[in-house]
């Protein structure tokens, strides 16, 4: 099956690379896939999963605030940050996510920043639940 | 001439100050080996995203972003990276000093500029001039990862969107080499020279819209380059403090030497005093 080089880059360094089948994700737009000869394009990300999915089984990344840019030949996703699902601190995302509804539940005006720390954290989670 | 147990004594604590410089030149060396791969793991996550936010600026020329564009000065703001503490040579004081003078030459009056700060060193200069620091960052960890500054950088581009200011400089130190360092000036916002950037520009497709990947590119843009100047900076920081623990191991040593040259000569003339006292009271008993 043909196949399409995938690298996960964030400014710590890159986190995931590897050759794929498909990718899929969820651009701002709209869930996306991307197979190998695609168009050049470049999509906002949503704070979501990328699947990664290669010879039978799915890999999963946890990305926030991405892009994406689409290559024949090669498919880059900029993430300010990603985790591979093996990689997730499940104990950190679950307080996260406590410490973010503590937060939406009390009536403060940051209300958009930890709705974004909730989507994270879910985020996190989900992936990491996909993995096992 | 000081007494014998006084050099003595300065011998003994300028071995134990040289044995300390010696000890925090080795681990500076070894945060720079660290901070330098830091560094080069950026490279290629900052050179997609000029090589994308180019072929934009260029392939869609109609597209355009507040960012982008450069409106009357009314207020500046300056981004001054230093260290926490000092023991780094002039590494602080010269990028304190250019930032300063900067700041000196081209504004009259306070109201003119706002200063951000990474770093004790620099926040305490500033406060004591009282200028009008906006934000600080202290206590930011040898090997800074990108959260450590998302704070910072997204507050940053945030004011410029808001108009708080409309023009944002950094000072930051540029790491050459182990034993050199520049100071350098970079003006991050607007994001004039965008275009000049590109070498290769394919063209995309853009999902939804040119405007609205520039809306989320550019921030990150921005951000990114403040996030390189500052592990461009730590890289600095470490290895001017290698280089200034080395020169004050080295002075040790000479000041050791020379101390010790001292104490053998002040002890060979007691000896040769009471060599001479005691012919000499022999003489007076004959």
């Amino acid at each position: 099956m043909k196949t399409v080089k995938v690298s996960i880059v964030t400014p710590d360094g890159p986190v995931y690379e590897s050759d794929v089948e498909m990718v899929s994700t969820k651009a701002q737009s709209g869930d996306l896939g991307v197979l190998p000869g695609h168009i050049p394009m470049v999509a906002p990300l949503e704070i979501g999963a990328v699947r990664l999915k290669k010879e039978g089984h799915t890999d999963y990344v946890a990305v926030t605030g991405g892009f994406l840019e689409v290559r024949p030949e090669q498919v880059t996703i900029l993430a300010q940050a990603a985790e591979p699902a093996d990689q997730i601190d499940i104990e950190r995302a679950k307080e996260a996510k406590h410490r973010a509804e503590d937060k939406l539940k009390q009536d403060n005006m940051d209300f958009k920043r930890a709705e974004l720390a909730l989507r994270r954290a879910i985020n996190r989670i989900e992936v990491y639940q996909h993995d096992r | 001439m000081a007494s014998l147990r006084d050099i003595k004594n300065r011998i003994t604590s300028t071995k134990k100050t040289s044995q300390i410089t010696k000890a925090m030149e080795m681990v500076s060396a070894s945060k720079l080996s660290r901070a330098e791969s830091n560094a080069k793991a950026f490279v290629p996550y900052m050179a997609k995203v000029e090589e994308v936010v180019a072929s934009i600026a260029v392939g869609a020329k109609d597209a355009t972003h507040p960012m982008l564009v450069s409106r009357p000065v009314k207020k500046t703001a300056y981004l001054v990276i230093t260290s926490d503490r000092g023991l780094a040579g002039a590494y602080n004081s010269n990028v304190i000093r250019a930032a300063y003078n900067a700041i000196q030459s081209r504004h009259t009056s306070k109201d003119e500029y706002v200063v951000m700060t990474v770093g004790r060193v620099g926040r305490d200069f500033f406060a004591k001039k009282e200028v009008n620091i906006i934000d600080s960052i202290l206590g930011l960890p040898d090997q800074p990862i990108f959260a450590d500054i998302k704070e910072i950088t997204s507050k940053a581009v945030a004011m410029y969107a808001d108009e708080a200011f409309d023009e944002l400089y950094m000072y930051y130190n540029h790491f050459v080499s182990a034993i050199s360092q520049e100071v350098t000036e970079k003006k991050v916002l607007p994001l004039t020279d965008v275009a000049s950037v590109s070498s290769k520009v394919s063209s995309y497709e853009f999902d939804p819209s040119a405007e609205a990947i520039l809306e989320v590119l550019l921030p990150q843009y921005a951000e990114s380059l403040i996030y390189g100047a500052l592990l461009d900076g730590k890289a600095s920081e470490h290895a001017a403090r290698m280089t200034a623990m080395r020169s004050a191991t080295d002075n040790a040593k000479e000041l050791i030497d020379s101390l010790s040259l001292s104490y053998n000569r002040a002890r060979q003339a007691a000896i040769t005093q009471e060599i001479t006292e005691i012919v000499g009271g022999v003489a007076a008993l004959e």
